[in-house]
């Protein structure tokens, strides 16, 4: 029996009459790459709020990390790494200063904040780059350093929305090794992509439809269920009959 | 004549004299889907800036049309169509006002060139009252596609139209530009997604301002260097590690399902199976594949 | 290949109006369609003028004030008898001497103090006159005036009644002497200054903020590229704003006239068009700083603290202006509201003619022909 450490129950968002979220039920394992799909519009985002603790559920239930979404958001938010597209850094604070600001936000002493950036710069071989400016980064650097920020407080499960967008194939490949590093030392990794190759790279993956989940195993399965040779086949045939889009 | 022509053009931008688009030359001809291929920082915008005459070279010349983008620009600014990347319409006007107003302002009327958007309007039509704001992302799409063809353009410039954008719509997008091609129109289009090259009839794999190949998509992947392989095990994570560390190979690199290994020649595919299944992995698959649009791209990359 | 039917430049001036049109079109639409924009647009005008208005016209009623009387004879007792009886006034007879008057306006409890001379009396019956002296606390110039103009009126009534049963007339010369603000500066000025102030924000604000948010969102893009000349898209923006503005200046007046009972003394006509004049110099400010900025929020700031604070500090509205440092009143000549706002109060309250503010409007016309040059020569075609 594997720890799941994500864990929902019917959950459900409406706003007004319209339900963005439409009871879903799912769980994650500890550890694991889970890749969360949808087209857009499909109820992604709110989900992701909701499991995050920044927005409170209409009805069902969930909990993160063994703590519960309509009680406990504080503690999850501190077991929890969030990085997005489009929250990336501070770009006019300096890739150290960032790592100091971030370690400080999610309390980590001093010392704590001074070897982690160390290993951090070295793993990344970002020395010659410590005292520059994040907006004079390319790109992909800043999201591989964003990435690494939001592990930084060794979150139990870190939330990644679309981290990937726009980078090249090579700076995206190096930054699906950083995922795997840290699903290796066991951080729950749950992301969303458009790129379906990318999907392949999830243990298992759901995709969700109209505010549902309406498929959820692993790619491989998938596959083979919808006798399909690629995930965007399985994908196509599933959001085709989407009515509805953000 | 060409239907777009660029000759060294070059764009260099602010006091550190960032060079954005360094000597690109190439040339698309009428009736073509032509595409740039690139990630983000390539200088795609930039080259599509130039074009439409929003931003003045710092080198080099350009046409489109057979009008030089400089001297020519009003008769450029009334023939080809735009669509930027950040374009998001009026959020506040409907979905027919949208319309109305880019029809009105470049001179016709909808139902001038209704023919023309008739394919793309159809599926958003009945939300001609609804405002832009309210609409999906794939449908603000389809209404920006509208808004730039009403003026029946002779070349279209389409910025990154497929960003941030599903799968599903995705693909709706490159059946409608398919259409739109059959109608004459030249297409000129950029995008980071490399399985969308070989929706194009060229392409050009751009990176940090530099053309690293212009091609047909069919030609670049058959000038593919090198032997490809795609491997699978239980392990993929393993699988990884244990490639990068075979110094036999020349890269290896997640793709999809499957590792990508690539190999300077032929190689005895046993031995490979035989070293993998010694560094402990279960479930080894091996198989030689032709390479993909990104698999070029990376080549290109690590050079 | 180089013939086509919609060539640059050749096209018919029918297609022009047509694009004009629907841009003006479009401008109201983003205008009419957000509430907050609407509430900005013309709450707060009417806000500016309630709390302005009320703030400053209250009613005057048993004011306290100070009588220092110095005659003590049947005249001045007779005086002071009836300014007691008026329910304006206060009386308080405390026997201080002038030089404690402005001790006691500094303690704020009195208003004004009215200065009987010792042979008040006497000078009245043998050389017809006599004097009294009224000083004001003008530190609220609203109320100093309205006290003044009641203190007056019970003098010119007294007056009036010795006069009857004699064969010379006597007069009672009221002397009055303003404390801190004589010139009265802002009393009833603050219709001027409020039109000043609302059409600054508007204008300015309003053009920069639109035009800045097309280069946000990417729209600018596609109009830049249209056929559609770039000047065009520029005057297209400030006809919905002027259109606008223009209303906003008629409910102001509205407002002043039948709320709070100021009445437009001068020609309206001629006030409506230097309102236009006025009107046309903002749009050009908020034009020139469109296309110095790039971001809605820098472009809100700077037409707020480059724009407004000025208009209020130096348009001579809340402070006078004769009243600042030299280098100050020096900086006052370039801003265009302070001409603006001498010229309508010119015209409304003091009902003076075009003759009386020529010179004001040609500066002003000066001004706003300088920044049209301006900022034209720095609009540009393309985006960098």
């Amino acid at each position: 029996m594997q720890d799941v450490v994500i864990k929902t129950d019917k959950l459900t968002k409406r706003f007004g009459d319209f339900v963005a979220t439409n009871a879903i039920t799912f769980g994650v394992y500890k550890g694991e790459i889970f890749g969360f799909l949808g087209a857009n519009g499909a109820g992604k985002t709110t989900a992701m709020r909701m499991l995050c603790g920044l927005s409170k559920p209409s009805s069902g239930d969930a909990t993160i990390a063994g703590f519960n979404v309509y009680r406990e958001t504080e503690e999850i938010k501190k077991n929890i790494g969030y990085m997005s597209q489009k929250f990336s850094l501070y770009e006019d604070l300096t890739v150290l200063e960032n790592i100091r600001f971030f370690g400080g936000i999610y309390g980590l002493t001093d010392q704590q904040i001074k070897t982690k950036s160390e290993e951090l710069i070295e793993r990344l071989g970002l020395e010659s780059e410590a005292k520059k400016l994040v907006g004079s980064l390319p790109l992909g650097w800043k999201q591989k350093l964003s990435f690494s920020v939001a592990v930084l407080h060794e979150p139990r499960i870190v939330f990644l929305d679309e981290p990937t967008g726009g980078v090249d194939p090579v700076t995206r490949r190096q930054f699906w090794d950083l995922i795997y590093a840290a699903a290796e030392r066991g951080v729950t990794v749950f992301v969303t992509t458009h790129y379906m190759d990318e999907a392949e790279y999830c243990n298992r993956i759901s995709i969700m439809v109209d505010g549902k989940i309406e498929a959820l195993d692993s790619p491989t399965q998938l596959k083979r269920n919808f006798n399909a040779s690629s995930m965007d086949e399985v994908f196509y045939q599933l959001a085709r009959g989407a009515k509805r889009g953000d | 004549m060409h239907a777009v022509k660029l000759d060294s053009l070059t764009k260099v931008y602010g006091k550190e004299k960032t060079v954005a688009v360094d000597r690109v030359s190439l040339t698309v001809e009428q009736g073509e889907i032509f595409g740039l291929i690139g990630p983000d920082g390539a200088g795609k915008t930039s080259i599509f800036r130039m074009l439409t005459t929003l931003l003045l070279p710092d080198g080099g010349h350009a046409s489109v049309d057979g009008f030089d983008i400089v001297k020519d620009y009003a008769f450029i600014r009334s023939t080809v169509g735009y669509m930027p990347g950040k374009f998001s319409l009026y959020p506040d006007l409907t979905v027919e006002e949208n319309l109305g107003f880019f029809a009105t302002v470049f001179g016709t009327t909808i139902r001038e060139n209704y023919h023309l958007i008739k394919d793309i309007y159809v599926q958003i039509e009945k939300f001609k009252d609804r405002r832009a704001g309210k609409l999906s992302g794939g449908m603000k799409q389809k209404l920006a596609l509208c808004c730039a063809l009403i003026h029946k353009p002779t070349v279209l410039f389409l910025d990154e139209p497929t960003t941030g954008v599903d799968p599903v719509s995705r693909k709706e997008f490159w059946e409608m530009l398919k259409r739109l091609k059959a109608q004459g129109i030249t297409i000129m289009v950029s995008t980071p997604y490399m399985d969308e090259a070989t929706l194009c009839d060229r392409i050009a794999l751009i990176d940090q301002g530099k053309i690293l190949s212009i091609e047909t998509p069919q030609n670049i992947t058959n000038s593919y260097p090198d032997k490809l392989y795609a491997v699978k095990a239980e392990n993929m994570y393993a699988l990884l590690k244990t490639l990068s560390a075979y110094d036999r190979a020349a890269d290896s690199y997640a793709f999809g399902e499957y590792a990508h290994v690539s190999f300077r020649e032929a190689i005895n595919e046993n031995l490979l199976k035989d070293y993998l299944r010694e560094k402990g992995l279960t479930g080894v698959e091996l198989k030689e594949i032709d390479a993909t649009i990104e698999d070029c791209f990376i080549n290109l990359l690590r050079k | 290949m180089r013939c086509f039917t919609n060539s640059p430049g050749v096209q018919n001036a029918e297609t022009n109006m047509k694009q004009f049109a629907i841009f003006v079109k479009k401008e109201f639409a983003h205008v009419l369609r957000d509430r907050k924009t609407l509430l900005i647009l013309f709450g707060m005008p009417v806000m500016q003028i309630l709390i302005f208005g009320f703030a400053l016209t209250n009613e005057v009623k048993n004011s306290a004030i100070v009588v220092v009387d110095y005659a003590q004879d049947e005249a001045s007792q007779r005086l002071i008898s009836r300014i007691e009886a008026s329910r304006y006034f206060e009386v308080n007879k405390a026997a201080i001497d002038h030089h404690q008057i402005e001790e006691s306006f500094k303690q704020g409890n009195v208003k004004l103090a009215l200065i009987f001379p010792q042979n008040f009396e006497a000078d009245l019956m043998h050389q017809n006159k006599a004097q009294v002296q009224i000083i004001t606390d003008a530190t609220d110039p609203n109320t100093a005036n309205t006290l003044t103009n009641y203190m007056t009126a019970i003098i010119q009534d007294y007056q009036a009644d010795i006069n009857q049963n004699a064969s010379i007339a006597y007069r009672i010369i009221p002397e009055t002497k303003m404390l801190y603000n004589p010139q009265l500066k802002s009393v009833h000025g603050f219709v001027p200054g409020v039109m000043a102030l609302v059409l600054m924000l508007v204008c300015v604000m309003m053009t920069a903020v639109s035009i800045v948010r097309e280069k946000e969102m990417g729209t600018m893009e596609i109009l830049l590229v249209s056929p559609f000349k770039p000047l065009l898209v520029i005057l297209s923006k400030a006809v919905p704003y002027l259109i606008l503005s223009l209303i906003n200046v008629a409910s102001i007046l509205c407002l002043s006239v039948f709320v709070l009972d100021l009445p437009v003394n001068g020609s309206l006509i001629l006030l409506f068009a230097e309102s236009t004049l006025f009107i046309i110099t903002c749009l050009t400010i908020g034009i020139f700083i469109s296309v110095r900025t790039g971001s809605q929020q820098v472009a809100m700031l700077i037409s707020l603290m480059g724009m407004m604070l000025p208009t209020i500090l130096f348009s001579g509205f809340m402070f006078p202006i004769e009243n600042m440092p030299k280098v100050l009143q020096l900086i006052t000549n370039i801003v265009p509201a302070k001409w603006y706002y001498i010229i309508v109060k010119s015209i409304m309250i003091k009902g003076l003619g075009f003759s009386a503010i020529w010179k004001e409007t040609v500066i002003l016309l000066g001004m706003t022909l300088f920044l049209l040059i301006i900022s034209l020569k720095t609009f540009k075609i393309r985006l960098a």
